[in-house]
This record gives structure tokens, C-alpha cells and sequence, in this order.
């Protein structure tokens, strides 16, 4: 009879095995994904990571040169436009992101807190667009930021969220709301990975109310021999 | 049955048992931020991006002499928008706005002090040089009772006031003001305005020089950020309104989602826009904050779906998901 080894009392180790306990290696960086992960929909997660990681890597270029850099410049112009058209298409891909995740009925199996997360970004990321075009020194930031302050203010956080403060909103734009976004998006890509990508619905429930004629259960697959990350029981 | 469990639904979903295909996660991202960064860079390059220059106090004095005037002298009465504002401006309540009893808007008290005849008509005065006729006329409103204030002001205003009405409504000009074209100084004929249009006219010829866009940045130090005093004198005239009606930016036009030219804009506000067009938000005085609750109560249920009963149920009801896995249906022989 195997007697469990004592819990270390180390905080490092303790947090390093609770990690692996719920990401093994295999499961954070698999090598297959079940064969039902097979459709156009799928490549809008993606394409909203990458296009957060489009805005970030522009944004990074515009602070660093500074906020005004890129009114007198046609390189820093050219920057400007790569990172609101990566924010257009951020936007784009996550709304059908979304869509496409309410019509799987993505949070099932677990998966609420999936959901949670990839809401609460969009959530997120819509004030963080916000302080980014009050803060871009032209018109539209003079206008965005006189008309939208009223509505901060009938809230009450027009007191420290006060967009025609323009010190203020850069900071927000740049340090605290990316901040915030990057790590819901690392939390939603984290569970994701833990929870696996949600099964299909089964077919039989499509019928439900429909007047469709309800099919038989779905057949037994032979699973295949269990590679890296495959076999775990839950789709990596 | 306790609560969590009624919103808990009945889930059949089981781990995946089936079979698995080969998957290149990290080439997956590559390849993804190739392709992005490639249709950020076309759309870039065909169709750059906006950059319409900025409005500023001089420009909107040269332009608009008379609503410059018309509305400096609200901010020095204490009837411009700014001044009736509230919190966070000042203790007023023109903007408080509220939801039932709670006014919200008066939570956390004035934290920006904005005091409009200091801020954006005497102070600025007070720096202009080498003048003792306007230092004597500003020096004389300030030592003057409140009512005797009051009296002169409204002297003032009621001609522009009258002027301004009737250009808005494309109505012969009273004659009780007048432009000079070549030199943009604005004349109004009023009696028993005491030093009020000397301190206008000094303001005015301040502005167009820049000295009050600079004034209303001074402070304590030198570095500035905070644009909010130029921005809410400006925001109470009508330069700003003007433009954005050019550039269909107004609230009517779905402003808020709109950005200038004919770019996308904020397209994600389009629910927050929608309901500023139609009643009862559209009328009433409360409207900001009412639409601001309407999208907190919306946002919340939007992350509470899984929690919802009906809505949570419609992706089973409406089989959009057989589009979806269409081809993992076919190969278990269900489509």
C-alpha cells in the first residue's frame, strides 16, 4: 500500500504543483485536437488573439515614439492606422468569436468560466478603445471626449475616469486597460486549454421543438492510440 | 431546490472520447498574426487612417466672434452649461442627472473645481499686460455687489442672445450687434453693461492671439495634460457643435459611433448609440445615466448567459449548430 507524500510546505512548490495538477504540459501545448474541431468558426479565436497582438506590438511603437509622433510623421501615421484598423479587426473577429461560442453553447461541460472570461474581455476591451480615441489629440478626440463625459459623469466615475483629461486617459489607454484585457485573455486561453474545446451538441437535441425527427445517439468512436495531449479525456 | 440550482442547467455534455487529429497550436498563431498584421497593413495602406486637426480657442474666436462672445459672458454670469453643470465641476445641478432618488452623479462630490468667470473670463483677463483700461474694468466687475454683476451681464447678453437666435434660425440680423469684417470685433449696443464690454472685447482679442487657449492650461506648473477647462469653454459654443454636424458626429447623427470621414469608428457602441434614438431615453433629462444602466443590466446578463433560462436553451432550439459541425455530424453519420 503507496502512502501519499507529504505536502511540501515550500509556496513555490505548492503553487508549481497545483499548475501542473490542472495544466500539464501536454494539455497547456497540445499536438491534436478532436476531429469535431473542424470549421471556419474556429479561426476567429485566434484571429482575435492575434490581432490583440497586432495592437499591442503598434501601441508599443506609438508610446514609445510618444502621443504626438505619429500627427507630424508618415511613418508614425502609418503606425497610427495599422493599430486602429488591428483594433477594427480585433473587434470583428471577437464578436463573431462570440456568436459562434453562443450558438455552440460553449459553456457547457464546465466551461462557465470560459464564458465569463471571453465576456467580461469584450466588456473590457470596449473602454479601453474608448480611452484610446480621446486620446489621440485630434478632433475626434476633442469630440468623443466632451460628448462621452457626460455619460461617465451621470455615474459618478467621471471623478477619476475623466476623459477630457488627456494625462489621465493615455495612462488608462496604455498601462491599465491592456493590462486588464491581456489578462482576461490569458485567463479565457488558460481555461480554454484546461476545459478543452467544448464537444458538439448532440445531434438529437437539434430536433428538440423544431419538428425535426430526432436521430439515434450518436455512434461509438474508437478512440486513437493517446498522443501527447490527446488521450486525456478532455480535448486539449 | 436551492437557487443555484435552478440556474444550473441540465448538462449532458460529456469529455470527448473520440478521435483526434494532428494540431500545430504555435504554428496556428503564427500563421494567424501573418495574416492580421497583412490585412492591417492593406487596409492601412488603402485607407490610412483620420487625423482632422484639432479646434482650438483662437480658432473658434476668429471664426465665430459672436458666439465666442455669447458665450464668454454666459461663463461670466454663471448661465453657460459648464456653470450649471454639478458635480464633478461644480455644485450645481443643470446636469444632475438620476434614476429614482439616487443622484449618483453626486457621489463623489466636485473633484474637478471648475469655477467659469475665475476660470475662463477674469483669470485670463488678469494676464493680459500693460493695460490698466481692461485691469480697471475687470477690477471694477469684481468689486461690484452680485446683483449690480448680474445687471451688467444680462445688459450684454440679451443682444447677442437675440443675435444669436436669429442667425440660428435664418432670421434677419438685429442691428444691436454688429462684426467688423476686417478686424473681427464684435460691438453690441447695450445700455448699463458697466465694464462687461470691455473685459469682452479684451477677452476677445486675447483669444484670437492664443492667449486663452494658453491660460486655461497655466496652473501650478508647467507640464500640462489635463485639457479639461479649454475643452468644456469650447464644448459651450458652438465651433465644436459645428464641425461634428459637418462630419455627421451629432447624437442624432449616432455620434458617438461615428469617428470623422467616412471611417468605421466605434461600431461596437452601436447598442449604446441606439438607445439615445428612441424614447424614453431620447427625451429625457436623465438620459446618459439611463442609458448607462439599460447597458449595465445588458452586460450583465450578456456574461450571465449560461445562468439564463431560455436564452441559454436557444442554441439547442435553433440548430445553427449543425452548420457549424456540419462535418463532424456527416462523419458520425447524422446529417
Amino acid at each position: 500500500m503507496s502512502v501519499a507524500p507529504p505536502r511540501s510546505k515550500s509556496w513555490t512548490v505548492r503553487v508549481r504543483e497545483i499548475g501542473v495538477e490542472n495544466l500539464p504540459p501536454e494539455k497547456l501545448l497540445p499536438d491534436g485536437q478532436p476531429t469535431y474541431v473542424a470549421s471556419w468558426i474556429y479561426i476567429f479565436g485566434v484571429a482575435s488573439i492575434a490581432s490583440l497582438m497586432v495592437i499591442i506590438g503598434s501601441g508599443t511603437i506609438l508610446a514609445l515614439k510618444g502621443p504626438a509622433w505619429w500627427h507630424y510623421t508618415g511613418i508614425g501615421h502609418f503606425f497610427n492606422s495599422l493599430h486602429m484598423w488591428a483594433v477594427e479587426l480585433f473587434f470583428f473577429a471577437m464578436v463573431v468569436h462570440l456568436w459562434g461560442k453562443y450558438w455552440m453553447a460553449a459553456w457547457r461541460g464546465g466551461r462557465t468560466r470560459v464564458w465569463i472570461t471571453g465576456a467580461v474581455t469584450f466588456l473590457v476591451a470596449v473602454p479601453t478603445a474608448l480611452t484610446g480615441y480621446v486620446s489621440q489629440q485630434n478632433f475626434d478626440a476633442q469630440w468623443i471626449s466632451t460628448q462621452a463625459k457626460d455619460a461617465m459623469n451621470s455615474v459618478g466615475i467621471g471623478s477619476f475616469f475623466n476623459l477630457t483629461n488627456f494625462g489621465q486617459m493615455y495612462s488608462y489607454h496604455v498601462f491599465i486597460m491592456p493590462l486588464a484585457v491581456v489578462g482576461l485573455v490569458g485567463a479565457h486561453v488558460l481555461l480554454v486549454r484546461r476545459h478543452g474545446v467544448v464537444p458538439p451538441l448532440p445531434f438529437h437535441a437539434a430536433g428538440a421543438g423544431t419538428g425535426v425527427k430526432p436521430a439515434a445517439a450518436e455512434p461509438e468512436i474508437s478512440p486513437a492510440p493517446a498522443p501527447n495531449g490527446r488521450g486525456t479525456g478532455v480535448a486539449g | 431546490m436551492s437557487l443555484l440550482d435552478r440556474l444550473r442547467s441540465h448538462d449532458d455534455t460529456k469529455p470527448w472520447a473520440g478521435r483526434y487529429a494532428p494540431y500545430d497550436l504555435i504554428k496556428e498563431l503564427c500563421i494567424a498574426v501573418g495574416v492580421i498584421a497583412l490585412l492591417a497593413i492593406v487596409f492601412t495602406v488603402v485607407f490610412s487612417s483620420p487625423d482632422e486637426k484639432p479646434s482650438t480657442i483662437a480658432q473658434w474666436s476668429r471664426q465665430m466672434p459672436v458666439d465666442f462672445v455669447n458665450t464668454a459672458v454666459k461663463e461670466l454670469d454663471g448661465t453657460s452649461d459648464t456653470a450649471e453643470y454639478g458635480p464633478p465641476y461644480n455644485h450645481s445641478s443643470g446636469s444632475v442627472q438620476h434614476f429614482l432618488f439616487p443622484h449618483p452623479q453626486r457621489w463623489l462630490g466636485v473633484s474637478h473645481p471648475i469655477n467659469t468667470a475665475q476660470d475662463f473670463v477674469i483669470a485670463p483677463l488678469r494676464t493680459v499686460p500693460d493695460n490698466p483700461t481692461l485691469q480697471g474694468a475687470v477690477a471694477q466687475y469684481e468689486a461690484a455687489p452680485e446683483k449690480t454683476q448680474q445687471g451688467w451681464t444680462e445688459a450684454y447678453a440679451k443682444p447677442l442672445e437675440e443675435y444669436v437666435t436669429a442667425e440660428e434660425e435664418k432670421k434677419p440680423l438685429p442691428s444691436t450687434v454688429s462684426v467688423n469684417s476686417t478686424s473681427g470685433v464684435v460691438n453690441v449696443a447695450s445700455v448699463g453693461a458697466g465694464p462687461v464690454p470691455t473685459m469682452m472685447a479684451g477677452l476677445l482679442s486675447l483669444a484670437k492671439s492664443g492667449g486663452v487657449d494658453g491660460s486655461l492650461l497655466t496652473s501650478s506648473q508647467f507640464f500640462q495634460t489635463d485639457y479639461t477647462k479649454p475643452l468644456l469653454f469650447m464644448a459651450d459654443g458652438g465651433l465644436l457643435d459645428a464641425r461634428a454636424e459637418e462630419q455627421h458626429l451629432l447624437g442624432e447623427q449616432w455620434g458617438m459611433m461615428n469617428e470623422t470621414g467616412s471611417y468605421p469608428g466605434q461600431v461596437w457602441l452601436w447598442l449604446y448609440t441606439a438607445w439615445y434614438q428612441i424614447e424614453p431615453f431620447k427625451e429625457s433629462p436623465n438620459a446618459d445615466l439611463l442609458v448607462m444602466l439599460m447597458m449595465g443590466l445588458l452586460s450583465t446578463l450578456f456574461i450571465c448567459i449560461p445562468f439564463l433560462p431560455g436564452i441559454r436553451s436557444l442554441p439547442r432550439r435553433i440548430p445553427i449548430h449543425r452548420l457549424i459541425w456540419r462535418e463532424h455530424y456527416r462523419s458520425t453519420g447524422n446529417a
